[in-house]
C-alpha cells in the first residue's frame, strides 16, 4: 500500500426520500504519472489510483476510470439519489493492487 | 471593399486556423474517441464541459462535465502526452449524469468530453484552456 | 488588417489581462462562516511605504480562490487530518503525544499561530512555530526532530494554524525581539543574487504587476503553510523563502537558520492585522 493514503468524503447526514445529494471525495495520493524522470534521468514508474467507485446500498452511483492526467490528491464531486436510509460505500483502486475504502451512512430527514 | 495581398493572406490564415482548431485532436485522442463510440457520429449537443479559460497552473485544473441521461462521459486532454483523463460511468444511483474533478494539462490545449447518451448516440463538447507559466520559479 | 483593427484587437486582448493582474475585491469567507480580513490598513511600521496590506488570495484566479473557500475543496485539509492523527499518537522515549500535554488542539492551540514567531523567555530566543514543535518533540516527547520544511512539520503547522483562522496576525516587533526584527527588515530591503533583487523590489514596489504570466503579490505569509497547485503539497514559509532567494540567483539561507527566522518575523509583522488563513491555497 502506498504510504499515507487517506480518503476524505463529504456526504450530508440526512436527506429526504428520493432527494439528490451532492457528494465530494478527496484522497491523498501522489498520482505519479509515469511521465516524470528522477535526478538520474530514469523514468519514475507510473503509480496512480486507476478507478473510483461509489455505491449506495449496493446500487452503483458512479464508476470512474482514472488516468494519469487526474491531479495529485484526486477530487471527485457528483450527485446521488437517496431513496432510503443507508450507506454509501466509496472504493479507490491503486495500480499497486491496494484498495482503499470508506463508507458513510445517511438518515432520512 | 478592397483587400491588399497581405490582408487577404491574413484572412486566409485566420480562416484556416478557425477551420482546423476544432479538429486539432491528436491521433491518439481520435483513436480513443473511435474506440469509445465505435466510430459513431458525434452530435454537438447533449454534453456540457466546463473548464477555466485560463488555468493558473496546469497541475490542478478544475473541470465539470454534464450530460443528462448519459450512461458514460469520457474526458480527453488532447495536448497531453497521453490524452486519457477519465471516464465517468453513471449507475442507477446517480441523481444526475454530471461530475467534477481536477486534472493535469501539459500546456495550452483543447479538453474534450464525449458522452454516450441515453438513446445510444454520442455527443461531443470541447473547451480551450490556456495554461499559464508561473513567475520566476516557473 | 488595418491599423485601427489591429489596435482594437490589441486593446481587447490587453484590457482583460491588465485587469487580471490587479488584486481583486472579492471577499473571503471560509465554510460560509469564517470571515477573513484580507485587506486592511498597513501596520504602523509600514505606514511610510504602503497604505494597505492584502492577502495573496486577492492575486489568484477565481478557480484557485474557490479552493480555499470550503474546507472540503481545500486539498490541504487532507494533511490537517493526518496531523490530527499525529497529534493523538505517542512518539519518542517518553511515550507522549501532543495531546498528552496540550489535550484538545481546538482549545489549546487557538490563537497560537497568530502570534508566532515570538520570544521564548526560557530559551532566550525568537521561536518560530516549527522550532516550538521540534522543541516539544525533542525535549518533551523524546522524539526525533521533524525536518524543518518536511511534510510532517507542514501538516502540524497547518493543524495549529486552523485553530486561529480568522484571527488577526499579531506578532510583537519590540522588546526582546526587536533586534531580530531589525535584522529581518534589513534582509527584506537588501538586494541579493545575480539578479540583485530584494524582497521589496517585487513584493513592495511591484505587487499587482505581472511576473511572466503570474501576478506578484505582497508576499504576505498569513496564509502559510500553503497548498500550492504547482507542487500539490503543503509548503512552509522557509521553503518559500528559499525558493524566492534562489530565484534571485543567490546562495540561499537554510530553512530554520537565524537569517530566515529573522526574515519570517519581519515578513509576518508586515501582515499584522490580516487574518490567519493557513492553510491557504495558492498557485
Amino acid at each position: 500500500m502506498a504510504s499515507g493514503v487517506k480518503p476524505r468524503v463529504k456526504v450530508p447526514k440526512k436527506a429526504a426520500a428520493g432527494e439528490a445529494v451532492t457528494i465530494k471525495t478527496l484522497i491523498s495520493h501522489k498520482m505519479e504519472s509515469g511521465q516524470r524522470k528522477d535526478k538520474e534521468g530514469n523514468a519514475i514508474p507510473r503509480s496512480i489510483i486507476n478507478r473510483f467507485t461509489c455505491e449506495f446500498n449496493g446500487t452503483m452511483v458512479i464508476d470512474v476510470t482514472m488516468e494519469p492526467a487526474i491531479s495529485t490528491n484526486p477530487y471527485m464531486e457528483f450527485e446521488a439519489t437517496v431513496p432510503e436510509a443507508g450507506d454509501f460505500k466509496f472504493t479507490w483502486y491503486d495500480d499497486d493492487g491496494s484498495v482503499y475504502d470508506t463508507s458513510k451512512s445517511i438518515k432520512m430527514a | 471593399m478592397e483587400f491588399s495581398r497581405r490582408e487577404t493572406l491574413a484572412m486566409g490564415l485566420g480562416a484556416a486556423v478557425l477551420t482546423v482548431l476544432p479538429f486539432r485532436v491528436n491521433a491518439a485522442a481520435e483513436d480513443m474517441i473511435a474506440e469509445f463510440t465505435g466510430g459513431a457520429d458525434l452530435s454537438d449537443s447533449g454534453v456540457e464541459l466546463t473548464a477555466p479559460e485560463i488555468a493558473e497552473n496546469g497541475n490542478t485544473v478544475p473541470i465539470s462535465v454534464s450530460a443528462p441521461g448519459a450512461t458514460a462521459i469520457m474526458v480527453l486532454a488532447t495536448g497531453n502526452p497521453t490524452p486519457g483523463v477519465a471516464t465517468f460511468n453513471f449507475g442507477p444511483g446517480a441523481a444526475s449524469q454530471s461530475a467534477s474533478t481536477r486534472i493535469r494539462l501539459a500546456g495550452t490545449q483543447d479538453v474534450v468530453a464525449v458522452a454516450k447518451l441515453a438513446d445510444g448516440s454520442f455527443a461531443k463538447a470541447s473547451a480551450a484552456v490556456k495554461v499559464t507559466i508561473g513567475g520566476c520559479g516557473g | 488588417m488595418n491599423y485601427k483593427a489591429m489596435t482594437a484587437i490589441a486593446a481587447a486582448l490587453t484590457l482583460p489581462m491588465a485587469a487580471f493582474a490587479e488584486p481583486d475585491d472579492d471577499t473571503l469567507v471560509v465554510n460560509d462562516e469564517i470571515q477573513m480580513v484580507t485587506k486592511t490598513a498597513a501596520p504602523a511600521h509600514l505606514s511610510d511605504v504602503m497604505d494597505e496590506v492584502m492577502s495573496g488570495w486577492h492575486f489568484r484566479s477565481d478557480e484557485t480562490q474557490a479552493l480555499q473557500m470550503d474546507d472540503f475543496e481545500n486539498p490541504a485539509m487532507v494533511f490537517v487530518d493526518q496531523a490530527m492523527e499525529a497529534w493523538d499518537t505517542a512518539d519518542g522515549s517518553e511515550g507522549k503525544s501532543c495531546a498528552s500535554c496540550h489535550e484538545d488542539v481546538e482549545t489549546s492551540m487557538k490563537g497560537v499561530r497568530a502570534v508566532y514567531p515570538k520570544w521564548n523567555e526560557q530559551a532566550g530566543e525568537v521561536r518560530t512555530l516549527a522550532m516550538q514543535i521540534n522543541d516539544c518533540r525533542e525535549n518533551q516527547m523524546g522524539a526525533k526532530k521533524w525536518k524543518y520544511t518536511g511534510g510532517d512539520m507542514a501538516a502540524m503547522e497547518a493543524l495549529i494554524s486552523v485553530q486561529s483562522r480568522g484571527m488577526p496576525v499579531n506578532v510583537a516587533i519590540d522588546g526582546p525581539v526587536q533586534a531580530t526584527w531589525e535584522k529581518g527588515k534589513e534582509m527584506y530591503y537588501t538586494r541579493t543574487g545575480q539578479l540583485e533583487l530584494s524582497c521589496a523590489n517585487c513584493h513592495e514596489d511591484s505587487y499587482g504587476m505581472m511576473i511572466r504570466a503570474d501576478h506578484l503579490s505582497q508576499g504576505q505569509i498569513n496564509g502559510f503553510p500553503t497548498y500550492r497547485l504547482k507542487n500539490a503539497k503543503l509548503n512552509t514559509v522557509h521553503a518559500r523563502f528559499k525558493g524566492c532567494v534562489r530565484d534571485t540567483r543567490a546562495e540561499t539561507y537554510k530553512p530554520g537558520s537565524d537569517d530566515f527566522i529573522a526574515l519570517e518575523l519581519y515578513v509576518a509583522s508586515r501582515g499584522n492585522g490580516l487574518s490567519v488563513e493557513g492553510p491557504s491555497v495558492r498557485n
